[in-house]
């Protein structure tokens, strides 16, 4: 196995009428699939292009993951490019990626290819009905290796330019084959996609489809706002299966809404990108008493994850989950501020080794340089290791916890404080739906945002205080009608950091995104 | 109904509500602003907007919401 095709390919010649995608509108099966992205591949191969980067600008559908595989095929590199992104931040991913070709709907062909005149603009309708050439397909193939490109993702780095990680065949085939042996994927895997495929989080539910041979539904976000309907949509595709940022949970957490409605056919409930709250796994896990639940942890430059946690146990509202272990061929370990391995129990940074690893940054030696690091527990030979920047620790059993990120812990008053033990603290409140701390660093206070019933500061203290030390406890509560949530579908702390002070002057309502 | 379309008009400036035919498929009310509107409106009014009532044809038009809140308070 050299190629995630060869997953495709293996799993169309044994279910070729299967459903592997649909959305709201439409659905494809293993073999329309396979054939479009070979034509779509003929189609940008003879632009003569080879292991080059190839933008996808499309909107979340069916076609969106065609023509990924399409460029693919065409032994070049895709990168997904949320359709909704302004023109400016596309301008800078473009500077940084130089993409050989774009591929995007006929209907924005003429007004975006004026975004960028010197690349190539290829209309989906017209590369999808090419006729495919398969010996040219075959040739590409050939002169391809595990270690080639698969694709890259722009996640914002905290300078505000966005870094391109690259990933390659090799890691997603390593990977999706921990996460399907995991879980338990299979051919009667049925998905609910609620990422977009900017994001690392599909990486998983997508690849796994084409492994084992299952289907997946991308969720239209538009349920999310109805969140019934969000209920019988997954009892209409008959799911199985869901892999969703713990926002998304929330929100039928909040809304109570398996009071009302069931997903009768839910087996497994993943979840990853952010803390779940325990209050809203705690009401799932009693509506779904059977069903497996697992908090799923890591970065995009270990292709999805790196560390996972089965829920084997009930957890009071105020704990915090476990991100669990290592998975399977892969390694982490923790390294303390002396740059030594930290004693048992003890904080420090996450470093991950093995196959998850992905190649680095795009067109950036020196942030991959900063994040791709050499083994600090070895130097006989060359080995490649990723330093997360996140702080975690091991607890009895031998779990990790997740602390913060290295750039969000604290210091107030002299103590060194992680906002998020405040933000669990807080959603155990039960008039509390959803919160966010945040540090004002100029005036040394720590803020918490919230949504849900409104609440006296008086009472909102008196139930901190039963749970957080004095100096943890907020100075300031700011209650919002809707917390903002970014383009993942996650609590857009970004946001909350740099607005705090209109919404507490204001006390204005968080801003539609 | 002034105070249902003084809401709409704070959490949406710009849009003429009373001439809108679907709110939803015309993405001018999307998740966010949904879930906004309810806790709005449960505050507002003294209502209880429950899962149930929140479905697309509730919050089609100006006219389905102002349904909505009169069923809802008549309980």
């Amino acid at each position: 196995m050299k190629n995630i095709l060869q997953f495709l390919e293996k799993s169309a010649i044994m279910h070729p009428d299967k459903i592997i995608f649909a959305d709201a509108d439409t659905s494809v099966s293993y073999s329309e699939f396979l054939e479009t992205a070979q034509a779509i591949g003929t189609a940008i191969a003879q632009q003569g292009i080879r292991n080059r980067p190839v933008a996808v600008l499309m909107p979340r559908c069916v076609q969106a993951l065609t023509a990924m595989m399409g460029v693919v095929y065409s032994g070049n590199f895709y990168v997904v490019i949320d359709s909704e992104m302004p023109q400016a931040r596309v301008g800078k991913i473009f500077q940084t990626l130089q993409p050989a070709a774009v591929i995007l709907p006929k209907d924005w062909q003429e007004e975006r290819a004026a975004w960028a005149p010197e690349i190539s603009f290829l209309a989906y309708e017209t590369c999808s009905c090419s006729d495919s050439d398969s010996v040219l397909l075959e040739q590409i193939r050939r002169s391809m290796v595990d270690t080639d490109p698969l694709y890259a993702l722009f996640t914002s780095g905290s300078t505000g330019n966005p870094k391109g990680a690259v990933l390659s065949h090799k890691n997603v085939i390593a990977y999706s084959k921990w996460f399907i042996d995991a879980f338990g994927i299979t051919e009667n895997t049925v998905f609910a996609n609620q990422t977009p495929f900017y994001f690392s989080m599909s990486v998983s539910d997508l690849y796994a489809t084409m492994r084992a041979g299952a289907t997946l539904h991308i969720i239209p976000k538009s349920l999310f706002s109805f969140p019934v309907k969000l209920i019988e949509f997954l009892n209409q595709r008959t799911v199985n299966t869901i892999y969703w940022v713990p926002s998304a949970l929330c929100i039928v957490a909040n809304w109570k809404v398996l009071d009302y409605v069931m997903p009768t056919h839910l087996k497994k409930v993943l979840f990853a990108g952010e803390v779940m709250p325990v209050r809203q796994l705690n009401y799932w896990m009693d509506k779904l008493p059977d069903a497996m639940f697992a908090n799923l942890f890591g970065p995009t430059e270990t292709t999805d994850i790196c560390t996972y946690y089965v829920v084997n146990r009930r957890f009071a509202d105020t704990d915090t989950l476990p991100i669990g272990r290592a998975c399977d061929n892969c390694s982490v370990f923790i390294i303390g501020e002396d740059g030594k391995e930290a004693p048992a129990g003890t904080e420090g940074e996450l470093y991950v080794r093995g196959p998850f690893v992905g190649m680095g940054y795009y067109n950036d030696p020196e942030k991959t340089a900063a994040a791709f690091v050499q083994n600090p527990l070895q130097s006989s030979y060359p080995e490649r290791v990723y330093k997360t920047g996140d702080l975690v620790r091991e607890n009895e059993v031998g779990e990790l916890l997740y602390i913060s990120r290295k750039d969000f812990q604290i210091k107030h008053m002299g103590y060194r404080i992680e906002l998020s033990e405040i933000e669990a603290a807080a959603g155990a409140i039960p008039e509390i739906t959803a919160c966010a701390a945040v540090y004002d660093g100029e005036r040394d206070r720590i803020l918490l945002i919230y949504q849900g019933k409104r609440l006296e500061d008086a009472s909102l203290c008196q139930a901190l205080a039963q749970r957080l030390p004095a100096y943890m406890m907020p100075s300031r509560f700011i209650r919002v009608k809707a917390m903002p949530y970014n383009q993942n579908g996650k609590i857009d702390r970004a946001w909350l950091g740099k607005n705090y002070s209109t919404l507490e002057s204001e006390s204005a309502p968080a801003p539609i995104s | 109904m002034e105070e249902l379309l003084e809401i709409l008009e704070n959490l949406k400036p710009g849009v003429d509500f009373p001439a809108q035919t679907d709110l939803i498929e015309d993405h001018i009310l999307d998740s966010m602003s949904v879930v906004m509107l309810v806790g709005e409106l449960n505050d507002a009014f003294d209502i209880e907007i429950t899962p149930v009532d929140v479905v697309p044809e509730n919050f089609k038009t100006v006219d389905a919401i102002y349904a909505m809140i009169q069923r809802l308070s008549d309980d």
